[in-house]
């Protein structure tokens, strides 16, 4: 298979046709429309046979995926920021189906105030119901880490909705060079979507049952038990798709250069290439520093990074989101799989990139800058937040 | 403190005054721009309903003569905004008589 | 090698498609390629910024260019109040769409080259639509995608006879260049 020049989004919509869902429905929402739309046209040329099933919201898209999951069949759909926010309610109901969903996130940022620009809040802000997340560095990763959500979330010791993030505009708008994975090759790792329960009016039964409160817990817990065996399964099928592709684009973590690093960086999604070449810069003076780049975010790979980071003398940690009125996301659990293990690393927090605010070499340089000099920054710091643009405060 | 707006900080909330449009002049995007004849007019204000961004005007001090119906009308000049005009050209494409020529803006 | 172009133009003149057709060009020439468009609210005649990095290594950051190497200016009324020589890299070479570049103030350090972009188009594709010409006027200028890899992109992108119009026109502005040298 050839590479070639495409846009991320397209290349993600080709991509999701040779896993041949079944079932796509979508609604278009900027910067995620040219993956919806592709995938429509896709259909409509005959190119893939699926239902493209039009909807008139992002909840309608969901519950339509819901549905024709728990009928038997392989079902997609794409989203970004508000779209994902209307989907919030169908995503904890896939989970807690245990329904096996892709889906896209081409990462957007929360309203109010309104962008269309990229950051992580809205992915991050249902971190907590059971999807599994894992976030994609480039087009090629956006590409490939379809294929192996599909299979992740098929497979019978998992069978949890999956997310695939991609940068919004960073990735999905732009043309670099990306390997489609091989048709043959894609049917033969995926095979066909076999479901363990579906609705079937021969064999009748319910999905997703009132649970009163002397089951509800176990009910709970299994989707948690189900996240934290997908951290196995989601290596097992990342070591099979580079065996068959040839592509290390799953795993949970790249390790940049961090295995003998002082400083380590902690980093997902797109800002990671701006990084790498920010560390090959200090390398090439002779400091030691390294990136630690998330893949799977959820469930949270608490073994591989304890292992990726204990050497590590200072942790800066590059987030594109954050919990107002705590803090980071990945700045606490980080700092906990660390406590846990009893090691008092000194890791800092730093937002960026919060409504698509530009960063480039320079930021990401004066950060790496300030966590090596050893002294623990604030907990975590917007950086380089504008204050001659804040009023009063409290009017 | 104070919840007056400000135009160079943010408020609270993130809420907007109505107008700010009139401070974004994008005249300035302009190509072409519009050249009132004034010699076929019919004062039919098609130009100024069509005009997608409002400024296409009347301009009263200034009129012009026609010839309708055996009789002189005299008819209100057209004029145009210059710090908001497009030179999108829907004027000129929809004027009924041809009064309107879209031409290069050269400064 | 890493070159960094940043191509000016206003929404609806095709300035994504140039970058776009550049990164195609460079790709088929066996180096790495990205195109993207300065993302937002986009409305015809706007001011649009699209940018373009060319290496013979994987290209990894994805930020805007804020140093290029050069500009492509595609449209000479965006001089008025558009900055295209911000952050321009000593020595860096902006090729502008112009008839009249006497009149351009060109700042210590930067190289202009003028390119009669809007006759070119209206004389080979009949319409005055210059972003194929300015890439084939860019190519000649900088030697840094061939002639040959260009036509192609052009032709792929386009397809039929506008691709094929699109592609002489591209390779009308190249010589042009490459004979004003």
């Amino acid at each position: 298979m050839a590479r070639e020049i495409l846009e991320g989004a397209m290349a993600v919509a080709h991509a999701v046709a040779r896993c041949r869902p079944e079932v796509v429905a979508a609604y278009p929402i900027t910067p995620q429309t040219h993956i919806s739309e592709e995938l429509s046209t896709i259909v409509a040329d005959g190119e893939l046979a699926a239902e493209f099933v039009k909807v008139e919201s992002e909840f309608g898209a969901a519950s339509v995926v819901l549905g024709a999951s728990a009928a038997g069949a392989r079902a997609y759909t794409a989203t970004s920021s508000q779209g994902l926010m209307l989907m919030a309610e169908v995503l904890w109901n896939l989970a807690g189906m245990r329904l096996p969903v892709v889906l896209a996130c081409a990462n957007r940022s929360v309203s109010a105030p309104l962008s269309i620009w990229c950051d992580h809040q809205d992915a991050e802000s249902i971190r907590d119901c059971g999807v599994i997340q894992i976030y994609a560095e480039d087009a090629q990763e956006a590409c490939d880490q379809h294929v192996i959500a599909f299979k992740v979330a098929e497979d019978r010791r998992v069978l949890l909705p999956v997310m695939v993030n991609l940068d919004g505009f960073l990735l999905t708008h732009v043309f670099e060079p990306v390997e489609l994975p091989d048709q043959a090759l894609t049917d033969k790792f995926l095979g066909k979507y076999e479901a363990l329960y579906k609705l079937d009016v021969d064999n009748p039964m319910s999905f997703g049952c009132f649970t009163e409160p002397d089951k509800c817990m176990e009910g709970r817990w299994m989707i948690h038990d189900a996240a934290l065996r997908s951290l196995g399964v989601i290596e097992e099928v990342s070591a099979a798709f580079a065996k068959t592709f040839g592509r290390a684009s799953g795993g949970h973590l790249e390790e940049y250069k961090s295995k003998d690093a002082e400083t380590i960086l902690i980093a997902k999604g797109s800002i990671s290439g701006t990084i790498k070449d920010v560390v090959d810069a200090w390398r090439e003076k002779g400091r030691k520093v390294g990136l630690v780049r998330l893949k799977t975010f959820r469930p949270f790979p608490r073994a591989a990074l304890l292992a990726a980071l204990k050497g590590a003398k200072q942790i800066g940690v590059i987030e594109k989101g954050g919990s107002f009125g705590a803090g980071g996301i990945m700045t606490p659990e980080i700092k906990e799989v660390l406590y846990d293990a009893g090691l008092r690393i000194p890791v800092s927090g730093f937002c960026v990139q919060l409504g698509g605010r530009e960063i480039a070499a320079d930021g990401i340089a004066e950060i790496v800058e300030r966590v090596s000099k050893g002294e623990r920054q604030k907990a975590y710091e917007y950086f380089r937040l504008k204050q001659s643009l804040l009023p009063d405060l409290v009017p | 403190m104070s919840s007056k707006l400000s135009m160079d900080k943010l408020s609270i909330g993130c809420v907007a005054l109505p107008g700010g449009s009139l401070v974004y002049k994008t005249g300035a995007w302009r190509t072409m721009r519009p050249v009132f004849k004034h010699a076929t007019c019919n004062g039919c204000r098609a130009c100024e309903m069509v005009c997608p961004e409002g400024c296409v005007f009347e301009n009263p001090a200034e009129k012009h003569t026609i010839e309708q119906g055996g009789k002189k009308r005299e008819i209100a000049n057209r004029d145009y905004d210059p710090d908001f005009c497009k030179g999108c050209g829907m004027c000129a494409a929809e004027c009924p008589v041809d009064d309107i020529d879209m031409v290069p803006e050269v400064k | 090698m890493f070159k960094e172009i940043r191509i000016h133009g206003r929404g609806g003149q095709g300035s994504v498609t140039a970058a776009e057709v550049l990164a195609k060009a460079a790709f088929k020439d066996g180096l790495t390629s990205q195109a993207f468009p300065a993302f937002g609210s986009e409305r015809m005649g706007a001011p649009v910024r699209a940018f373009c990095r060319v290496s013979d290594k994987p290209i990894r950051t994805r930020s805007e260019i804020h140093a290029p190497d050069y500009c492509i200016v595609q449209d000479p009324t965006l001089l008025e109040t558009v900055n295209v020589f911000e952050g321009l890299k000593a020595g860096g070479v902006v090729i502008l769409n112009s008839e009249k570049p006497e009149e351009v103030k060109v700042p210590a350090g930067a190289v202009l080259k003028a390119v009669p972009g809007n006759r070119i188009a209206q004389e080979v594709i009949g319409r005055p639509i210059p972003n194929m010409v300015m890439v084939g006027a860019f190519a000649g200028t900088t030697g840094l995608v061939s002639l040959a890899s260009l036509k192609a992109a052009v032709k792929e992108r386009f397809g039929g006879k506008v691709g094929d119009l699109n592609a002489e026109a591209a390779e009308k502005a190249y010589n042009a260049m490459k004979e004003a040298k």
